[in-house]
């Protein structure tokens, strides 16, 4: 037993017991504790193990700063979170949590064996090592290296809870909620402005929850804060990231301080706040000292023993030495005192100190070792006691306690100062840096700002010691365990950077991130180097601030709202009818409509037969589609389009191609001339945003003269087709105000009216080669005109048929899918689409590019089809052709099979492919080897089915 | 998440409001069959990647949609100034860092 | 050069480490070298290495504006894989892939490679399309790569959701098995060291102001912050930041840099043991040795060298990782950092000669970088020893992008229609 409950004092509820569990022993604390100040004050000092070595460590602090005390909070099944740092764990009735990295126990730790052996293990050794013989790395040293890293044990099973997101904006943003973030709050409200204040702790007060004789003076401001109705105060929220230009990344925890059984709502919230003025008051961190066996648990930081004796009522001991580099230890000294703790002696490495706290000191009787250092702590699991040396080397004797406090020096919170690009000065009698120039409009007040009153200090590097450094236990990095030895070694190997005395011996990327161990570290560094602090560098502080929930990072963003599904107006039908679907971009498409347990093949082939025998409706409003209005309607896509379109009449569809500046095609589809000025476009379902884009882009940036406006109305209409020999059969009773006849609406034809009584654009044409239509209707008439051809085609066994169906149907014809059938690296010449390129025309949007070197070369790849000489095997998509099977590794290859279906229509199975030379290739046979056998193949034109193309005209 | 004035707008707005657009001024050449292969190459692919004050385009995607020029430092990501497209690129911002 | 061993880790123990000498000392730069490598990351100390291991040439200098290791080599996912698509970039990742086994021996410093494997999901039917072809043309070019179906990727990657009811349901994947990770600083740090042992200088801040050329055009040194610096070649292997270079040179690169963003987690107990990426859903993760789950994800939107990028890239990139993996959501980021990657009209690096007589170019490897490093620093060693390309890097010229005889992977994996 070492820390115990004071008989008063602190902010806790004394009157409202709280119980919780840690590594399976029931505890008692109060309302207000954390995890780690009621575990202090139930005598536990063991609180983890280290990363590398397993080395039984304490609590260190008992702030974010906690490199040391990190448990997994178990909050019900699936609720359970690793690494959580104890002293940011509120107390709640029944909490759970658990030591992690030990195995059996947290007091008898198997890998701690490590520590036997650590002179084996010093910075950078993996590199030297483990690489004979090679093979044993992957099979033996690396799974045995990764599981005696890591901590805690990530979740299992899906998190239950939900997150919640949200943007704010402010003239002010304040964060921290000490009391010069409390007045700078206080005085930009004063002004008007719209202020947020944000804090990560469970109570506004920073520093002064430490310090009882603020208290009047916190409640005095915090009571003016919440009576001005223009000030957010948000506490339990950390501000995590700074980015540009004030943008402010802040998490809020939302339920983790409540008991479960009373935690509603979401879990955590992210504040997403852009501010006019950013104010820093995030106070300082104090630093540890480096010296052998501070990492004994029991050794902590000066500040932590005066915040669990003021804030908590706990004392960290029953007789504590304060080892101190820093007049702030001594007042720290003296609040215990007052506060109740026996202070049993000050070591202080100066030997000069402000006489007014000496004698204070000596009036509280305490015991005064000036220029003396510790240099050795007893005891393994708690402190028995130190070895207090004269200067360091001098005479020792020893001293008997349980806790131990450090009092090195301050180190200010520049971490976001520094993420906003704010230069940083070394301030050498601070032996820190602090905040400079600001890149942002940014400020930093108190001592964040070095702004403080704790008085001066000693900069100090490893406390002097007669034992070599490479025998001392001198931690720097507490988590991972870089000792003082580990930086020397760093710098001895070549390492002089920071950046890679970082890397080299992983000081600074625990979980603290270093906020207690890069100065030391630095400190070290530049002693052992004989430099400037300043030409070591200084790591680059990142976000985030302390470690964020992934869930709240991605707030709403989760299941059906990652990515909202776009769903067509007849989706719901579709489901109803038992369709399957496939995801096509951000669409959801029905892929097939399965009939009393057919599999997809089967479903396939009656639809195909359906819609080349009699007719299939198909949902087609995925199609982008874009309106093309003004009295330059037909020049602008004359330029964009490889086809001509000014001689293009009103009435009539021409199928365009889409390039890309670089000559490849990127879209198709086919569109029409509703009037001289007026166009109605269709992309493909993933291109249409881009199409739209790209549109724009020439439209708005190099041809600002042409008089056109583009609108996407890919919502607004909803697209039925209508395919097979029987479609106008089907409809003629419904369309108002159209003569259907074959002579009066021919293919490639569009005509206005009615259908169902719903205004119909109506597009004669035929993604399937048979006769058919696509009818676009308002989107919000889609459903109900769909079931009106739907009903008018149940004469004629009307089939709904989806993707898979269209697929093979338009294959069987050779027209292709943009993205299918090309992959961003054809051109029309190479798809055999040279008749869809205006030759009279003197430009068009990747005309030149045609003209280059490659593009004119002999052996591209071509469009054409395959047809295997087993007529029942299919071609895998994807599958590589080649002209010598039994060429060795690496087998040149001349193409691939871009699309492969069974046809129901012919019998057999169909491919198209793209190969080099293709067409001068068709007659031959090729080869596409798998890996268990080789396919042989015919090429042939890229037309399967009715290539003079009467069914279309019918 | 930059902040960027829309000279169309003419409000401040977050930056996912708007798409990137490449470097500006290039202009597509009047005649591209005039070019030579390189000349073509040059107006595709050739970019200065300015390292310092670079001038390019931006679309108010989720606004007006209208495209608009920008001098902005790559260094710092702080806009200097935005412009409408058709405007030259302001004078006294024409110096550039590193690449040109 | 002290050797490596477990034998001599012992013996030091035993003499408190004492006997480790530096990795790289310190130098001033000399007048001249036969060859300069500008830019002291992975591949341009490889590259150095190489020269002097390799092809006879030791009299080099490697010289960095920074402190080495400071770009992208250590500032990556660690991903390595070769299964890319056309004949040249398989050809190309898989030489670099083949060095990586057995370059921890090679350099008597473990860079530990661990071919952990590199998992692709296929979320659509194009994306199966797409991978399959991949596969196909891997087999033939002596690449691995499977196809597995969602059992199997479950199988592989526990963690891994295969629910069909996902808003991108995994449909199956592709399974390069010599995929994996290796750790960067490392290979850094085992390239320096390998080169000093040979005879290259290291030569940290010292940033190179210009590219002085004689009256023939061809290269004469370089001008830096400690003076100039003769050679009668110069490596250009300076990532982001070729630009810069090449325009001390008077060259104009078709190279953009976007800033690219990747984080770590909390270390916590091994939980995911391979390497997973997904185009579609757009999200790359593994887990270190120490623990940490390692994530990236696509570049910002915008030409940037500030080595910084947006939240709502990070919000978007967890919320992709939660997607396919929604065990993780109570994991919590540790780190978020940014490089600045360069960019290629087709998305493949360009690696050989430039028009500038005694100049050789290596750049354009976007995201990749990493995965290519000894393979990149070989070429780029052997392009300038014989002052001509390699056959595998011979179709990653400058070229390229005038005759239009791209390697376009981008394109390759094309759009969903």
């Amino acid at each position: 037993m070492s820390g115990y409950r004071l008989s008063s004092g602190g902010r806790v509820d004394r009157s409202r017991a709280l119980s919780f569990s840690f590594d399976g022993a029931g505890y008692q604390g109060f309302a207000g504790d954390t995890l780690a100040s009621a575990l202090v004050a139930s005598g536990v000092t063991l609180f983890g193990r280290s990363f590398k070595y397993h080395r039984p460590r304490g609590l260190l602090a008992t702030g974010v700063e906690e490199p040391n005390a990190l448990v997994s909070v178990d909050r019900g099944p699936a609720r359970v979170t690793p690494n959580v740092r104890a002293p940011q764990v509120s107390l709640h009735e029944g909490l759970v949590a658990e030591s992690q990295n030990r195995w059996p126990s947290l007091k008898f730790d198997v890998v701690s064996i490590n520590d036997r052996f650590s002179a084996l293990f010093p910075a950078g050794f993996y590199n030297k090592t483990f690489m004979w013989p090679r093979s044993a790395w992957e099979k033996l040293y690396e799974p045995v290296i990764r599981r005696l890293a890591g901590l805690g044990d990530s979740p299992v099973t899906r998190d239950p809870d939900h997150y919640d997101a949200t943007y704010a904006h402010c003239e002010v943003l304040v964060v921290g909620g000490g009391i010069a973030g409390i007045e700078a709050a206080l005085e930009a409200a004063k002004m008007g402005s719209r202020v947020i204040l944000i804090d990560e702790q469970d109570e506004l007060g920073g520093a002064a929850l430490a310090d009882p004789a603020l208290w009047s003076t916190l409640d005095a401001l915090t009571a003016q804060l919440f009576a001005a109705d223009n000030i957010t105060v948000l506490t339990r929220t950390t501000a995590f990231g700074y980015y540009h230009q004030n943008f402010v990344g802040a998490s809020q925890q939302l339920t983790d301080h409540l008991a479960p059984s009373e935690a509603q709502g979401p879990r955590e919230k992210l504040w997403r706040i852009r501010a006019g003025e950013v104010v820093l008051a995030q106070g300082a961190i104090e630093r540890p000292l480096v010296f052998n066996g501070n990492d004994v648990p029991g050794v902590m930081l000066a500040s932590a023993g005066r915040t669990l004796a003021l804030r908590y009522g706990v004392a960290v001991g029953r007789a504590v030495v304060i080892m101190a580099a820093h007049d702030s230890g001594w007042r720290d000294a003296l609040a215990l005192i007052e506060a109740g703790v026996h202070v049993a002696a000050i070591v202080d490495i100066r030997t000069v100190v402000p006489a007014d706290l000496a004698d204070a000191a000596r009036a509280a009787g305490i015991a005064l070792h000036l220029g003396s250092a510790i240099t050795a702590v007893a005891g393994r699991h708690a402190v028995k006691g130190v070895t207090v040396a004269a200067g360091g080397t001098g005479p020792a004797h020893k001293i008997a306690c349980d806790a131990v406090l450090m009092a090195g020096g301050w180190t200010p919170s520049v971490h976001l100062w520094s993420q906003a690009k704010g230069s940083l000065v070394w301030n050498e009698a601070w032996g820190t840096y602090l905040p400079g120039k600001p890149q942002e409009k940014c400020r930093v007040v108190g001592a964040g700002a070095g702004a403080w009153h704790f008085g001066s200090g000693a900069i100090t590097s490893v406390l002097p010691n007669s034992l070599p450094v490479s025998r001392q236990k001198a931690f720097v990095d507490f988590q991972n365990d870089v000792k003082a030895r580990d930086i020397q070694l760093a710098v001895q190997e070549g390492f002089r950077s920071i950046e890679h005395i970082k890397r080299y011996t992983t000081n600074g990327m625990a979980t603290d991130q270093g906020k207690t161990s890069n100065l030391n570290a630095l400190q070290i560094a530049s002693g052992v180097l004989g430099r400037p602090v300043t030409e070591i560098g200084l790591t680059t502080f990142r976000p985030p601030y302390t470690p964020q929930t992934f869930g709240a990072l991605m707030g709403h963003h989760k299941d059906a709202l990652f990515q909202p599904v776009r769903k067509s107006v007849i989706d719901d039908w579709a489901t109803a009818q038992g369709a399957v679907f496939e995801n096509v971009a951000n669409w959801r498409r029905a892929r097939y409509f399965p009939k009393g347990g057919e599999d997809m093949d089967a479903a396939v082939a009656r639809e195909c037969r359906a819609v080349r025998q009699s007719v299939g409706i198909f949902d087609a409003s995925t199609l982008g589609k874009i309106e093309v209005v003004g009295p330059d309607a037909a020049e602008f896509l004359n330029r964009m389009y490889t086809n001509p379109w000014k001689a293009l009449q009103p009435g009539r569809c021409r199928y365009g191609l889409l390039l890309r500046e670089d000559g490849f095609i990127t879209d198709d589809g086919v569109s029409a001339r509703m009037a001289d000025d007026r166009f109605h476009l269709t992309t493909t379902t993933g291109g249409a945003p881009r199409v739209l884009g790209m549109m724009e882009d020439y439209l708005q940036t190099e041809w600002s003269d042409l008089d056109v406006w583009l609108t996407s109305t890919t919502e607004q209409w909803a697209v039925i087709a209508l395919q097979g020999p029987r479609a106008r059969d089907v409809i003629a009773s419904l369309v108002g105000g159209i003569d259907l006849s074959p002579e009066a609406f021919p293919h490639m034809a569009v005509r206005e009216g009615t259908i169902a009584g719903v205004p119909t654009r109506l597009f004669r044409v035929s993604f399937t080669g048979e006769l058919g239509f696509e009818i676009n209707v308002p989107a919000s008439e889609g459903r109900k005109v769909w079931e009106a051809i739907f009903d008018a085609g149940q004469p004629y066994g009307i089939t709904p048929y989806g993707t898979e169906t269209m697929h093979v149907l338009r294959a069987e014809k050779g027209f292709i899918i943009v993205g299918q059938d090309t992959d961003g690296t054809m051109t029309p010449g190479d798809m055999g689409l040279d008749w869809a390129v205006g030759k009279k025309k003197p430009d068009f949007v990747g005309k030149r590019s045609l003209a280059r070197p490659e593009m004119t070369r002999k052996g591209r790849k071509q469009f054409i089809g395959l047809l295997t000489e087993d007529p029942q095997e299919l071609l895998e998509e994807g599958a590589q052709v080649v002209t010598n099977p039994d060429a060795p590794i690496p087998v040149p290859m001349i193409g691939h099979v871009t699309s492969s279906y069974h046809s129901a229509t012919l019998g057999r199975t169909i491919a198209l492919a793209v190969i080099a030379d293709g067409r001068a290739r068709i007659g031959e046979t090729i080869f596409v080897p798998m890996a268990d056998k080789v396919i042989r193949a015919k090429v042939t034109a890229p037309m399967f089915y009715d290539p003079e193309g009467s069914r279309l005209n019918d | 998440m930059i902040l960027i004035h829309c000279p169309y707008c003419e409000e401040d707005r977050p930056e996912v409001e708007f798409t990137y657009g490449g470097e500006a001024h290039i202009a597509r050449p009047l005649d591209p069959s005039a070019l030579t292969d390189s000349e073509w190459e040059g107006y595709l692919y050739i970019r200065s990647n300015t390292r310092g004050l670079h001038a390019e385009r931006w679309r108010h995607a989720h606004g007006c949609a209208r495209f608009f020029n920008a001098v902005r430092d790559t260094v710092s990501d702080r806009f200097e100034v935005t412009y409408k497209t058709g405007e030259a690129r302001p004078a006294k911002i024409t110096q550039t860092g590193g690449a040109a | 050069m002290k050797r490596f061993s477990g034998l001599n880790l012992i013996a030091e123990a035993m003499n408190g480490h004492k006997g480790w000498p530096e990795h790289w000392p310190e130098k001033a730069p000399k007048p001249a070298y036969d060859v300069i490598i500008i830019g002291g990351g992975g591949h341009g100390l490889g590259a150095a290495y190489y020269l002097a291991a390799k092809y006879g040439i030791t009299n080099v200098a490697v010289i960095e504006k920074g402190w080495i290791g400071g770009g992208n080599g250590g500032r990556n996912t660690t991903i390595i894989r070769s299964n890319y698509l056309y004949d040249e970039s398989a050809h190309l990742y898989d030489h670099a892939v083949k060095m990586w086994d057995g370059l921890s021996q090679e350099l008597n410093y473990n860079v530990m490679y661990s071919k952990r494997g590199v998992l692709m999901l296929a979320h659509n039917i194009h994306d199966i399309q797409s991978f399959k072809r991949h596969i196909h043309a891997n087999r033939l070019n002596g690449v691995d790569n499977e196809w597995l179906t969602p059992e199997e990727c479950k199988a592989y990657c526990p963690p891994l959701d295969i629910s069909p009811n996902a808003r991108h349901p995994v449909l199956g994947g592709a399974l390069q098995r010599r995929g994996g990770t290796a750790r960067h600083d490392t290979v850094i740090w085992g390239y320096a060291r390998g080169a000093v042992a040979r005879g290259v200088d290291i030569i940290q801040n010292c940033a190179v102001t210009g590219i002085r050329r004689g009256p023939d055009g061809a290269v004469l040194g370089v001008d830096t912050e400690k003076g100039f610096i003769g050679a009668k070649k110069i490596g250009v292997s300076a990532a982001g930041n070729t630009s810069v270079v090449m325009d001390m040179a008077g060259l104009r690169f078709p190279l953009e840099s976007y800033p690219l963003q990747a984080l770590v987690s909390e270390p916590v107990k091994p939980i995911f043991p391979c390497v997973v990426m997904s185009n579609t859903v757009h999200a790359y993760i593994s887990q270190s040795d120490k623990g940490e789950l390692v994530i990236g994800a696509g570049t910002d939107q915008y030409v940037s060298y500030s080595q910084r990028g947006a939240l709502h890239i990070i919000e978007h990139t967890l919320a992709a990782i939660c997607e396919i993996f929604p065990i993780f959501t109570r994991m919590r980021m540790l780190r978020s950092w940014g490089g600045i990657v360069d960019v290629t009209p087709d998305r493949s690096p360009i690696l050989g000669k430039t028009p500038v007589a005694g100049l050789y170019v290596n750049c354009g490897w976007g995201t990749g970088g990493f995965k290519a490093t000894p393979g990149a620093a070989d070429l780029l060693a052997y392009t300038i020893a014989h002052d001509a390309p390699n056959a595998i890097n011979a179709a990653f010229n400058l070229d390229r992008f005038r005759t239009g005889r791209f390697i376009d992977e981008a394109a390759a994996a094309a759009v969903a229609h």
